[in-house]
Formats: structure tokens, sequence, C-alpha cells
């Protein structure tokens, strides 16, 4: 496919045009249906990458199908998008939850429509640009754009603690990201002097083949990885995120959990590593060990719940421990595990929001207590529940599982976080995952009926099984047939991890005040396309 | 090839989509019982047709490869299948039983409201065994191993109205889970242990694990661990002890589903996994735990199955005794005789549970119209509404209860029995002769595989170490000990006279066809099936030697795919094998008779203490005062679920609801909030610009990015 510089532009700022055309719509049905369109459309655009990204291309010199345009003049700060292994599966899964998103909310938001919209969409243009850019400082644009729209949507159309959670969210958030901005300047300059004739620069490319001295390395690690262990959320950053889950509409929760995490796993993954390799390896044990805790902990923090929605937020940070655990394992089968693992997580705790939703808009109530039974009563709500629930409970052959036990087998070997004390603790998580959602599922869809209000709740419509039916699709299709997405990654994370070693040997020798350059490597014998099977021999 | 192994898998994972998405969304389909019902079974006979094809066909082992599961760095696994004698006998087993079982449901389950959901389920549970059997790898293996506990799941929680069954399906997941997490770990280390010595791309794969290069890696402590960690995972698919707890309340589930999954099939794949990795197990020196293991399961739920009132608990406890004689063959490295006994007691058991099936079935036809009389209290299920248990309606009926214990009237317990053999017939000789078969009553069945199995950890204990001869005399104890439970469950439940109400007007029926066929067949195989493994000393009669040892351990120079501890052609791996027979013929004889009488005096036993079924609950009530030293913690399961209730489930329950979360609330939570607040103290000089609207924040940031910006474009 001939390369398409514009597509991806395209993609990243459609919603938001769409968002503008939205706010200046009368009726609320012409604002769900332009939404719907305008999300639909943007999906469609995007399929337009993955048919047009080559992972066997090499990614080392610049990014596929990318725009690049000055944007100040007079520093290299600019505006630096494209794809590459690492940020096009996160891509398609924000573009796949958007009109997901939209439809999910068809019912259940009901007040300033208009508003809700337009957020929704300037929303899906930041995390977009998140997953995007090329250049640091665009990236920090976009990180802080993300988080003004979820405010809002928090604030505004929440639940009944709704604006507690939306200023915690906010005062969190802000606290980490602009200690990050600190650290993206500092690096700037940095960079600026070593490798940019003293001109300050943001971009990746020269960002990721300079060394940063050691010393240098801790301080601006702490910046960054703060910023985004919030975001994950990170053991103990976590107290955000259970109130922000709860409170958000179902749209907010699913976006939150689908994608907006992600950007903290992401950010370590692209920006964390690969910058500070010698200070992410020596950390990576310290850092390793609070994920696995968040995993047991989150774990039986989500068991003691009694409200669904925040055992799910709860699920989590359990979920997300395993992610964080295989981005600093320095091992191509945990890294890979991770990224399959963030669009897993997006999918399958997605879904689990959105079928809480449907309860919640059935019966007003997220409290366990207040269902019990409704297994009979409705029967396709409880079948995706289930499916849903299995797949985060890792189950082989569902999505979960894949990403799971390729982050424990490649953590177990990893050079940094490989323990195996510390990886069995953190294979208890699929215990205690099978604890918490069983147990769930137990107390609210199984036994008798115990509430009058329960007997006539209404199964799923056209509308949501629609919406699910993907989700559980793909949730199946990456349980059973995850190579083709994994082989996207493969050679990208490769050439970031060996990268990354090169950079962390050359600074570890190199002397006081000698600048380290390194180039991106690329390695080619990557096998991406699995060689055929032999029994077709055998066949014939 | 490739085509027969598609016929295999396929049909049961299209007819299970095909009937659970048409059930689920299309109500009338549910009530083509015939169609969905005979789809369901055709899923299993079709691939159990091909199997045979491809078993009387066997020329070699061959490996078929479909398409890449996993891959990323040097991990790629592959959805592969391997094809020998090992997994062709255990396909067999499978989709033939299996289809025995199908065609028993659609008669049994005729009727329920879930009976669409139940086919699905279980034409699912069959597509993840085949997988387990007929993997090339551990991944894929353990694809079938979590997805047979799926189905396990679904299937003890099928009757989700009542809590109870699905805290039973819960605790079995959980359960399994544990192993499940040691097996994960077996298989962290088989990798890191095969890719740091030979590099290059490893898929966990059988065909490169079992060479002998990669087997010399796992000679010492390496290959001790996983084989410890990977018993861990079998003793909880397959109910060992200390796993062993959730298959007892996994009756709740259907009883065709007790036979099929908790009997028959699944309940195995623990003594596959060992006896597939047979040649890294056996010379792991982690032998004798597996053995003891077995042995001591073996015995303990032997004690604990003839104090059980509930049929169907008789034949749990039973289950997990006899998964415990199999672990104790894999423990002294018979593992071909494990795999024999898996046979052997997949037809007997899967026959008595059937059985068991066929008498609850008309059992409640005998609640029902006893409740149609007025004799019981009417019910809708444990937990129903209408007459709670403790009102004071059925207190009053329960005091003057008609039943010889107290207690709501219970169709699976065998003190309302009695003298069934009158009304059903059929089931009533199927399930004397898998009482017998399993009894060890020669020539049955049971007989050949259980005194193999003795006489493999008699000569073990000779020729290895004399403290298997402790294990040995375990094994026949427990052999007097199954012959007893077995025959009390018989006597009680067919022999006497009737001990429910109204006994003279009220008559239960034998089953239709449907479920009585698949009686006959299993009870036939019950019978016969002990002579594909006939005890090689009955050469000397002229008679053919153990057609199942040449079949898996090798015959000639041909090695089979299981290893032997004590056979030459494994003398490569078997670290205890020290040249030919240390036992004389003239012992294996005397060994063979003593297996006998021991089945004749458990039976003789039984048959006297309870003069032929004449005496009933009563004698149960003498025994308990006689042997209340044994009978009393023996009928309460050894206090292990209180044991683990007191400890594991109190401590995650308490420790989540009393410790971490109130841990995250005020610690965690409360220490960032409270750091918020003394920020803001703090910062009580400018509180004038905290206005606490986010609009302001909002716009805030926004002038803190252009200023940081300015500052960028202009220093």
């Amino acid at each position: 496919m001939a390369d398409l510089p514009g597509l991806l532009s395209l993609v990243i700022f459609l919603p938001a045009v769409g968002a503008l055309l939205v706010a200046f719509l009368k009726s609320v049905d012409a604002v769900r249906w332009a939404s719907l369109a305008v999300t639909g459309v943007t999906f469609v655009l995007s399929l337009g990458l993955w048919l047009g990204f080559d992972p066997a291309v090499s990614t080392a010199e610049a990014p596929q199908l990318a725009t690049r345009l000055p944007w100040f003049g007079s520093v290299d700060i600019s505006y630096f998008v494209g794809i590459d292994g690492l940020n096009l599966l996160l891509i398609l899964l924000t573009t796949l939850l958007g009109p997901i998103i939209v439809l999910s909310s068809w019912t259940y938001i009901g007040k300033a429509h208009r508003g809700y919209y337009a957020l929704m969409l300037l929303l899906e243009t930041g995390v977009l640009g998140v997953f995007a850019a090329f250049d640091v400082f665009l990236f920090y644009i976009f990180f802080e754009l993300t988080l003004i729209p979820m405010v809002f949507i928090i604030g505004i159309w929440g639940g009944e603690d709704r604006v507690y959670a939306a200023i915690k969210f906010v005062i969190y958030t802000l606290v980490g990201s602009l200690l990050m901005l600190v650290g993206v300047l500092w690096l700037g300059f940095e960079a600026g002097d070593a490798v940019n004739g003293g001109v300050f620069t943001t971009d990746w490319y020269k960002l990721v083949q300079f060394g940063v001295p050691l010393g240098l390395q801790y301080a601006m690690f702490g910046l960054f990885a703060l910023a985004f262990a919030i975001k994950v959320p990170l053991f103990p950053l976590h107290t955000w995120l259970p109130d922000a889950h709860t409170q958000a509409p179902t749209g907010g929760s699913v976006v939150l959990a689908g994608v907006l995490l992600k950007m903290g796993t992401y950010g370590l993954l692209r920006f964390v590593v690969p910058f500070f390799p010698n200070a992410s390896a020596e950390l990576a044990m310290p850092i390793a060990i609070l994920a696995v805790v968040g995993i047991v902990y989150g774990a039986l923090v989500a068991f003691a719940q009694t409200d669904v929605k925040k055992l799910v937020a709860y699920s989590s940070v359990s979920h997300l421990g395993f992610v964080v655990l295989g981005v600093f394992a320095f091992d191509t089968i945990a890294v890979q595990g991770s990224l399959i693992q963030m669009v897993n997580h997006g999918l399958s705790t997605g879904a689990l929001f959105l079928i809480i939703g449907m309860m919640y808009e059935r019966r007003h109530t997220r409290a366990m207590a207040d269902y019990g039974g409704i297994a009979k009563t409705v029967p396709v709500l409880t079948f995706f529940m289930l499916f849903s629930v299995f797949a985060s409970a890792g189950l082989p052959g569902l999505n979960g599982f894949v990403g799971e036990f390729m982050i424990l087998i490649g953590s177990w070997n990893s050079p940094t976080v490989g323990n195996p004390l510390l990886v069995a603790v953190a294979t208890t998580g699929v215990i205690f995952a099978a604890v918490y959602l069983l147990w769930m599922v137990y107390r609210t869809f199984f036994g008798e009926v115990t509430h009058e209000a329960n007997t006539t709740m209404k199964d799923l419509n056209g509308r949501e099984v629609g919406l699910l039916v993907p989700l559980a699709a793909l949730m199946l299709l990456l349980g059973f047939w995850p190579s083709p997405f994994l082989a996207q990654s493969e050679r990208a994370v490769r050439s970031l991890l060996e990268t990354s070693e090169l950079k962390a040997a050359a600074v570890e020798s190199a002397a006081a005040d000698e600048v380290v350059v390194v180039p991106v490597a690329w390695p080619d014998e990557v096998a991406l396309t699995p060689p055929p099977a032999p029994a077709h021999d055998a066949a014939h | 090839m490739e085509l027969l192994v598609q016929l295999i898998l396929l049909p049961p994972i299209v007819i299970a989509g095909l009937n659970g998405v048409m059930g689920l969304f299309w109500p009338a389909w549910r009530k083509q019982e015939w169609l969905l019902g005979g789809l369901a079974l055709a899923a299993v006979a079709v691939p159990f047709a091909v199997t045979c094809l491809l078993f009387f066909g066997f020329e070699a082992a061959e490996v078929v490869r479909y398409f890449t599961w996993l891959q990323a760095g040097d991990l790629r696994v592959d959805f592969a299948y391997r094809i020998d004698e090992l997994s062709l006998l255990m396909t067999m087993i499978v989709t033939g039983v299996g289809s025995l079982i199908h065609l028993y449901s659609i008669g049994y389950m005729h009727g329920d409201d879930g009976y669409w959901r139940f086919f699905a389920y279980l034409n699912l549970f069959i597509f993840a065994m085949l997988n387990l059997v007929l993997a090339e790898s551990l991944p894929v293996l353990f694809l079938g191993w979590e997805g047979v506990g799926l189905c396990s799941y679904l299937l003890i929680g099928f009757w989700y109205t009542d809590l109870k069954n699905s805290a039973a399906a819960n605790k079995a997941f959980i359960v399994n889970r544990v192993g499940d997490f040691a097996f994960l770990l077996a298989m962290f280390i088989i990798f890191k242990t095969v890719v740091d010595a030979q590099g290059g791309v490893f898929g966990l794969d059988f065909a490169t694990l079992l060479q002998p290069e990669t087997l010399a890696l796992f000679a010492g402590p390496t290959g001790f661990w996983v084989t410890v960690l990977l018993l861990i995972g079998a003793t909880g698919k397959s109910a060992q002890i200390p796993l062993f707890v959730w298959l007892p309340d996994a009756m709740a589930g259907p009883t065709p589903v007790s036979a099929l999954i908790h009997a028959a099939t699944m309940v195995t794949s623990g003594l596959y996994l060992l006896a597939r990795l047979s040649p890294l197990v056996l010379n792991s020196g982690a032998l004798w735990i597996i053995a003891t293991v077995g042995a001591v399961t073996a015995i303990m739920a032997a004690t604990v199955a003839i104090t059980q009132n509930d049929i169907k608990k008789v034949l749990a406890y039973s289950t997990v005794s006899q998964l415990g004689y199999m672990f104790l063959a894999a423990g002294v490295g018979a593992f071909f005789v494990a795999i024999f006994h898996v046979m052997t007691h997949a037809f007997f058991k899967a026959c008595l549970f059937l059985g068991s099936g066929s008498v609850i079935h008309s059992m409640h036809h005998v609640e029902h119209e006893l409740e149609h009389k007025g004799l019981i209290p009417s019910h809708h299920g444990p937990g129903s509404h209408d007459t709670p248990l403790d009102s004071e309606a059925t207190q009053n009926t329960l005091r003057h209860s008609p039943l010889p214990y107290d207690g709501p009237f219970d169709a699976q317990d065998m003190r309302t029995m009695g003298g069934l053999r009158k009304f059903m017939p059929i089931t009533a000789i199927t399930f004397g002769l898998s009482t017998l078969a399993i009894a060890g009553l020669p020539p049955l069945a049971g007989f050949f595989s259980k005194d193999e199995i003795l006489f493999r950890v008699f000569e073990f204990g000779q020729s290895a170490h004399i403290g298997y001869m402790a294990l040995w005399v375990v094994g026949l104890i427990t052999a007097v000990l199954t012959a007893i439970y077995m025959t009390r469950a018989y006597l009680l439940t067919f022999e006497g006279t009737p001990r429910w109400p109204d006994s003279m007007d009220t008559h239960p029926h034998e089953s239709p066809w449907t479920m009585t066929v698949p009686l006959v067949v299993l009870a036939g195989l019950a019978v016969v099936g002990g002579f594909l493994g006939l005890p090689p000393v009955f050469e000397d009669l002229g008679l053919p030697g153990s057609w199942i040892h040449g079949w898996l351990v090798g015959h000639g120079d041909h090695l089979g795919p299981v290893a032997d501890s004590l056979d030459p052609l494994w003398a490569s791996v078997s670290p205890y094998y020290e040249g030919e027979h240390h036992v004389s013929h003239a012992v294996e004889w005397a060994l063979l008779g003593l297996g006998a009488v021991v089945a004749l005096v458990g039976i003789g036993a039984a048959v006297y203490y309870f003069r032929f079924g004449k005496r009933g609950p009563e004698a149960d009530r003498k025994a308990r005062k006689v042997f209340g030293l044994f009978y009393t913690p023996a009928s309460h399961v050894w206090g292990w679920d209180q044991f683990y209730n007191a400890t594991f489930v109190r401590g995650t329950v308490e420790g989540a609801r009393k410790v971490f979360a109130p841990f995250d609330k005020n610690v965690v939570d409360g220490g960032v909030m409270g750091l918020a607040g003394l920020v803001r103290r703090a910062a009580s000089g400018l509180r004038g610009v905290q206005t606490g609207v986010v609009q302001t924040y909002a716009l805030a940031i926004v002038v803190g990015v252009v200023a940081v910006v300015a500052l960028v474009l202009f220093v």
C-alpha cells in the first residue's frame, strides 16, 4: 500500500473536528448519530494504518506513515507523528473503542448531550495524539489534553461523589505530569547541547540516541516515571483510580480503563526505558516489586469490595501490575506480552465496564447485594459477563492468558526482574483473579432472584449486543490467534530493547564528559511470518 | 492426517458454538431436544469413529501442525497435535465413554430448562479434553487443562439457582487454579532451562523436551522441582491430597457430568500429564512423593467413602481413592499401569455414576409422587421461598418425618432407598457388575489393573527401596476397604426392603433406553476390559501378555511413548532398572491370589455385615458406635475442609475485608489525602486562588502550559 502521510493526522484530528461539529448541533439524536458517524469513520480510516504499516520495514530511522512539520521555528520542536510497532495496536484499540463508547452512552447519558459527546471526541483526539507522537513535547501536550475532557466527564456526568473523584483525579495526574514537563524540558536542553548543536530538541529519535549521563538519568527517570506510574496506576499511587472509575459514567470508565491507563504503561515503554536504560535496569527491581505488590494487593482489595464497579477498578490495579512487570523485564517475550496485554486489558475490562453500565442503567445501583440471581432474568447479559470475566481471569483460549503467560515466562527469564520468588508471587495473580471475579459472579448472577425489581430486569437489546459482540470476538481472536498481532510489534520491541542495551553499555563505560550517541538498532533476523507447517508435506 | 485430526477436534467445538449461540439467542431452538442432543452426540461420535480409524491403522507417531499460537523472542508455540499410542488411547476413552454419556444425557436431561446449555458445555468439554490429550506442547495441553476446568465450573454450577452449586463450582475452579499456578511455574522453569542451555526457538513441545539431550538437563534438582510442581498441578486436576477437596463438592453437577468429567476423563488428566512426561519424571528423584501422595490419598478417601450416605459422595470419594491408586502406580514408575487403571476405571466408574444417576432419576419420581400425595413437604429446590426449612410448617412436618433420618427428602440419600433391584433390574445388574469390578473380583477389569498396580509396588519395593513395601500394605488395605464400601453402597441401594415412605404404593421405574444402553455397554467393558492388560505371568499358561504394556511402553525394539522404571527398553532413562526380574513367578501367582482373596474378604465382610441388604442404615449407626474413633473423623473427611476454611479461606476473606481494604482506604489513600490536606493548609495564604471550581484549574493549566512554551521559545 502506498504511503499515506496525511492519513494518521486525519485519524487523530477527525474526532476533534467532529467535536466542534457536535457542539453546534441542536437535537440530541443528531448529536448521537453525528458522534457515531465520526468515531465510526475514524475507526474505518484507522484500519488503513494497519494496512499501510509494514512490520518488516525498518523504523530505526523514522516511523511509518509519518508526518513531520516544524512547529516552533527556533527550537527543534515539531509536530511529529507516525506509526511503529509499539503504537499501532493501541491506536487501533482507541479508534475501536470510539464508536463502542458512543453506543454505550446512547441512553446512559441523560443530560447535556452536546457537551458530553464533544468532550468524548476531543478525548479521543488526545489519546490518539499521545500514542502517535514522536516528539516528546507534542506527547506532553496531548497527554495534558486528555486530562481536561476526562475531568469534566467525571465531574459532570458522574455518580454521586463525582466532584470529589474529579478533583482527586486532576490533582494526582497534574502533580505527575507537571513533574514530567520539567523532565521534558530538562532532557530537551541536555540533548540539545549534546547532540543537536545546542538547539533544544524533543525529537524522539534524537533523544533515544542520546546517552543521558548516569547521574542525570536517575533524576530524569524519577520525573518521567512518576507521571507514568500515577497514570498506570502503580501501587501505592492508585487510589485515584477506584474513585474515578466508580464515579465516571460508563463511557468514561471504558475510556479510562481501555486506553487512558495505557498511556502510563506506554509512556514507560516508549520513553522511560529507552531514554534512561541504565536507571531503568537498576531500578527495575524496586518497580517490579511495586508492580507485583499491586497484582496481589489489587486483587485482595478487589475481593473485599461490595460495589461491582469498584471491584473491577481494583482489578485494573492488579492487571496493570503485570504490564509494568513486563515492561521492566528487558526481555522480548515479556515486553511483547506487555504490549498485547495493554490491548487485552482494554478489551476485557472495557467489556466489563460496559456490562456493569448496562446493569446500572436498568437498576440504578452498583451494589452486588442489590442483584443476585439475575442469570435467570438476563441470560444474554450473563453470558457476556462470564465471557469477559474469564478473559479477564486469564483463561487460555481467551486474550488475557496470552499476555499474562508471555509476561510471566519472559520475566522468569529476565536479566532485571528474573527473580523466581518475585515472578512466582506475580503468578499467584492467576489464583486471586479467579477468586474475586468468580465470587463477584456468584453474588451478582447466581442463586434465586432475591429482589422483586430484578424479576422484571430486561435483557440486552440489539444495540447492546451489537457493541459487545465485536469485543467478545476480538477476545476470542486474540486468545487463539494472537500471532498476527504480535508480529506487528516484534521488530520494534527488539529494536527498542537492543538500542537500550547498547546505550546502557555505552553510558556505563563512557568517560566523564563524553557524549554518548548510539544509533537505533534494527534487528534483521526475525521471522515475522511463521514458516509453512511441515504437516502440509506429511499430508501428501 | 491433517484432515483426520481436524475431524476429531472440530465437530465438538463447532456444535458447542452452534447449540450455545442458537440456544442463547433463539429460544425456539431450546425446545428441539432431539435435534440439539443428537447433534451434540454426533459431535462426539464422529471423532470417536475417526479415532478408531487411526487407532486400528496406527503405524508410527506423527505430529500435525496447524498455526502459530504464541510467538515472541525465543518462544514459539504452535497449535500442534501428537498422534501416538498414548494420545490415541486417551482419545478413544474420551470420545468413546463421551459418546455413551452424551447418549445417556439425552434421556437424563430431558425436560430441563437448560438442556441446550448442558449439551453446549458438554461438547465444549470434549473439545478441551481432546486438546489436552492430543497436545504436542505443554501450553496447548494447558489450554485444554484450563478449558476442562472451565467446563467443570460451568457444569458443576449448572443449576445455578441453588447457590450451593455455584459455590461448589467456584471451589472447583479456584482450587484447580492453585494447581494451575504450580503448572505455570513448571513451564517457566522448563522454558528457561532449555533456552539457556540450547538456545534457539523453543515452544515447550514434547518432541524437543523428550529428547535425550534435553532430558539430561532435568536430571538434577531442576527436574525434581519441575516434577514436584507438575505433581501439584496434577493433584489439583486429579483430586489428590492436598487439593482433592473440590471433587466431592463437584457432585453438585448433573450426574452425567460426574460420570464423564469427574470420574472417567478430566480427573485423569493429571495422570496423563505424568505419563506424557514419564521419561522426565522417572529420572527426577521425586517418584517417592508421587507414590506417597497416591497411597495416602487412596486409603484416606476409602475410609471416607465407607461413611457416606449420599450415593454420589460414595462414588466421589471412591474416585479420589482410585485416582490415588493411579498415582501410586506412577510413583513406582509404572506409568502404563496407571493409564491401564485410568481406562478400566473409566469403564466401571462411569457405569457406577450413570447407574447412580439412573437411581436418582427414579427416586426423583418417587419424591414427586410423595409430594403429590402430601406425604412429604413439597419444595421447589433448596432455598425456596415457599417453605423455608426453618418455617414452623416445615418443622412440624419434619418432626413427624416418615423418613429414616432427619431432614428433607433427598433423592441421593441411600437411607431412603433399598430394594431397588426389583424396580430397576438393568440398573441393578450393571451397577452390581461394576461394583464387583472395582472391588477387584477376578476376572473383571478392576482385578487386573489394581493387581498390576499392587504387584508393581511390591516389585519396586523389592528392587528399589524397601520403603515402598509400606505403600504396598497401604494399597492392600485400601483394596479391602474398596470392596467393603462399594458392596455396602450396592446393598443399601438395591437390596433389602424399600425404605422410602409409602413404598407399597409408590414405585420407582427403570430408566429409558437412552440411559440403559450406555449402562449395559459400560458394564460389559467393566467385565472384559481387564483382558487388555493381563499379568505377564499369564504367559506361563500360554495366554498372550499384556497388550497395553506393549502398546504404551514398547515391544521388541520399538519404544513406546510411556517410560517404565523396570523395563529394559527404558534402561537408559530409568535409574531403577537393574537387570531382569527380581520377583519369581511363584510369588507373582501368590500375589494374584492374594488380590483375589482381598477382594473376596472385603465383599464377604460387607455382605455379612449388612446381611445382604436386610440390615440398612441401622448397621451404619452400629458401626459408628463401634468404630467411633475412626468413623467420626472419617465421616468428616478428616477435617480437610475445616482446616482449609480456617486457614486459607478465612485468611483471604478476613485479610481482604479487615486488613487490606481498610489499609487501602485509611493508610494508602488516607496518606495521600492527608498530604493533600497539609499542602492545602500550608497554602492557606493563597486561598483566594483556590476557588474549588474545576474550570479555574483548567484555565490555570492552560495558562501554565502557554507560559512554559513561551519560556522555551524565548529563553
